[in-house]
């Protein structure tokens, strides 16, 4: 469904590509985890596919259409994508939060139609967030404006959810919800693509992941053949195992100390 | 926002402008107001009221809807609640046009707001220019310092257009500089709500855009908007507003920062409905300010821009210091 096709990506001052010949694909039916250390191109990925970058080299493509040929609005109903950080300028309520993510669905004048009410509501039941939909979003905690944010991509539809660290700054209770609720959804056959600093979650519920280095994939596959001890030692230049937990069967990785503690 | 608050707004608008018809130098009972706006009664009295009063608050209401709506849109779109076009230097830039056109000698109203427009057009492009050169684009105080920068190297540009015009034009200019409705006509303000109604239909039209701006560029982005593109338009929108109103009244500032603020605080919740209602509460405060313009020091006139600054300032201040 997203394709990443040898995309070369640079910011406009930059001396050296922020991504360097990156192919990776996103299909229907799967969660795929792009992951690596800071600086290393995952959040320029997902801008290129904003169209906020365009590549110097190489094509994105959503089902075999080049982005560049697609509108913001008709990429926007394909793909709906919740970006790192957000933060509105004006206090919204939730409710009309997440009905902002009916936008790509309506004309200059349009208000709500039947459908938009439907989509919304189907969204925050679908993300946990019905119980303060009254709330205005500078009320939420973390935890729960992580989950209306959620909300609005849903609402906003499309085959594919795009997104960038869903998870910064949850608890594990929070965390494990978000990925069983983007398991559920990847299950129904939608594409999601997963930018995160969770490898241990990653591992468990990615059907691939891709491992990014210095704006270049240093591997793409299933977790098996990523969570690897020398390999992720390399790339994240500290000291690491990868063990099997035994309670679920999934690849664990557990960095060491430099030095053993005392 | 209930409907209650809208009738409580377009009543406070109704009370501006009775006020407005009835306070002045000559103060005028209820009733003489009354009939004089029929043509009845008093020659004095109608010819006060018919000529000289109802274009006054005619040109208020538009003028004062024109700053409110501007103020809106640029500071949802600016992700700012300190924007407004005086403060960014729009208005500065819109006189610079104006004043520019009247000294070759255009002067009609249908032809100022144009002028007015490409200066405040350059002066948009030159504040954003001068926030992004300073790297900081998230930090609101940056692009008001850039605003103040600019809206001061206009004022330098409009003295310098004066400079060798007879001293009564020079006058004249500063008087106007600072804001004023005295000179409104019919005709002047006709001309003036045509272009109000336009630069508003417009920013309304991009409602939603704006409001998916006010979330951030990768949010509207991601939500379907084309950033660079709708960004473009609400700037060029708000812009012709903001000329527009320094064309019929000169520069009248801070009526598009506090206005938003008293709209949102009421509780409006969508930038369209912000919009209408700033558009309404801008009306009504540009018209008590110049009733307060008018009675004061009567028989002598306060510049109205002077009157909006004591009460905006303040308000600017107490904001800043929410923000900091």
């Amino acid at each position: 469904m997203i394709r990443f096709d040898d995309v070369v990506l640079r910011y406009a001052s930059a001396t050296r590509p922020a991504v360097n010949g990156v192919s990776l694909d996103a299909p229907r039916g799967a969660i795929t985890a792009i992951v690596g250390p800071n600086g290393s191109g995952k959040s320029t990925l997902v801008r290129a596919l904003l169209g906020r970058l365009v590549p110097e080299r190489g094509t994105i493509s959503l089902d075999g259409i080049p982005i560049q040929t697609l509108s913001r609005l008709e990429a926007a109903r394909r793909v709906a994508l919740v970006p790192q950080r957000e933060e509105p300028a004006f206090p919204l309520v939730v409710r009309d939060f997440i009905a902002l993510g009916r936008y790509a669905h309506g004309g200059v004048w349009s208000g709500e139609t039947a459908d938009d009410r439907a989509a919304i509501a189907s969204a925050a039941q679908r993300a946990g967030v019905n119980e303060y939909l009254g709330r205005r979003t500078v009320e939420l905690s973390g935890g729960e404006w992580q989950r209306v944010r959620i909300a609005r991509a849903l609402a906003q539809g499309g085959d594919a959810l795009v997104l960038d660290e869903p998870t910064a700054f949850l608890d594990v209770a929070h965390e494990m919800a978000v990925f069983e609720l983007l398991d559920a959804l990847a299950r129904e056959g939608r594409a999601v693509l997963l930018v995160s600093h969770q490898l241990n979650l990653v591992a468990r519920f990615a059907t691939r992941i891709a491992l990014l280095h210095a704006g270049a994939l240093a591997a793409f596959g299933t977790p098996d053949d990523v969570m690897r001890g020398d390999l992720l030692e390399q790339v994240y230049e500290w000291p690491l195992v990868v063990s099997r937990d035994p309670a679920v069967g999934a690849p664990v990785l557990v960095p060491l100390r430099h030095r053993a503690p005392r | 926002m209930r409907p209650r608050t809208w009738i409580a707004l377009l009543v406070a608008l109704l009370v501006a402008a009775l006020a407005g018809l009835a306070l002045g130098p000559v103060s005028l009972a209820p009733g003489t107001v009354w009939s004089a706006l029929f043509g009845n009664g008093d020659a004095n009295a109608i010819a006060i009221v018919q000529t000289l009063r109802l274009p006054r608050i005619a040109l208020g209401i538009v003028i004062g809807a024109g700053l409110g709506v501007s103020g809106a849109a640029l500071q949802a779109t600016l992700r700012n609640p300190l924007a407004e076009p005086y403060l960014l230097g729009v208005s500065g830039g819109a006189a610079v046009g104006a004043v520019t056109a009247v000294a070759l000698h255009f002067t009609s109203l249908a032809v100022l707001p144009i002028a007015a427009f490409a200066g405040a057009a350059l002066a948009v492009t030159l504040v954003l220019l001068v926030a992004r050169a300073a790297g900081a684009r998230g930090d609101p105080r940056v692009l008001l310092m850039a605003g103040v920068v600019v809206g001061a190297f206009a004022n330098a540009a409009v003295m310098v257009l004066l400079a060798g015009a007879p001293g009564d034009t020079v006058r004249g200019a500063l008087w106007w500089m600072m804001g004023s409705l005295s000179d409104a006509t019919w005709q002047g303000t006709r001309w003036i709500a045509v272009y109000v109604v336009i630069g508003g239909t417009l920013l309304l039209a991009l409602g939603r855009e704006i409001e998916l701006l006010a979330l951030g560029e990768d949010p509207a982005a991601a939500l379907g908007v084309d950033v660079e593109r709708a960004t473009r338009r609400v700037y060029l929108a708000a812009s012709l507003l903001a000329a527009v109103t320094v064309a019929g009244a000169g520069l009248v500032g801070f009526v598009g920062l506090v206005v938003p603020a008293i709209v949102r605080a009421l509780g409006a919740r969508s930038v369209r409905s912000v919009m209408l209602g700033a558009a309404i509460a801008g009306g009504a405060l540009v018209v008590a300010a110049d009733v307060v313009a008018r009675t004061v020091r009567a028989p002598a006139e306060l510049p109205l821009g002077a009157v909006t600054a004591l009460i905006g300032v303040p308000f600017f201040l107490s904001r800043l210091r929410r923000m900091t």
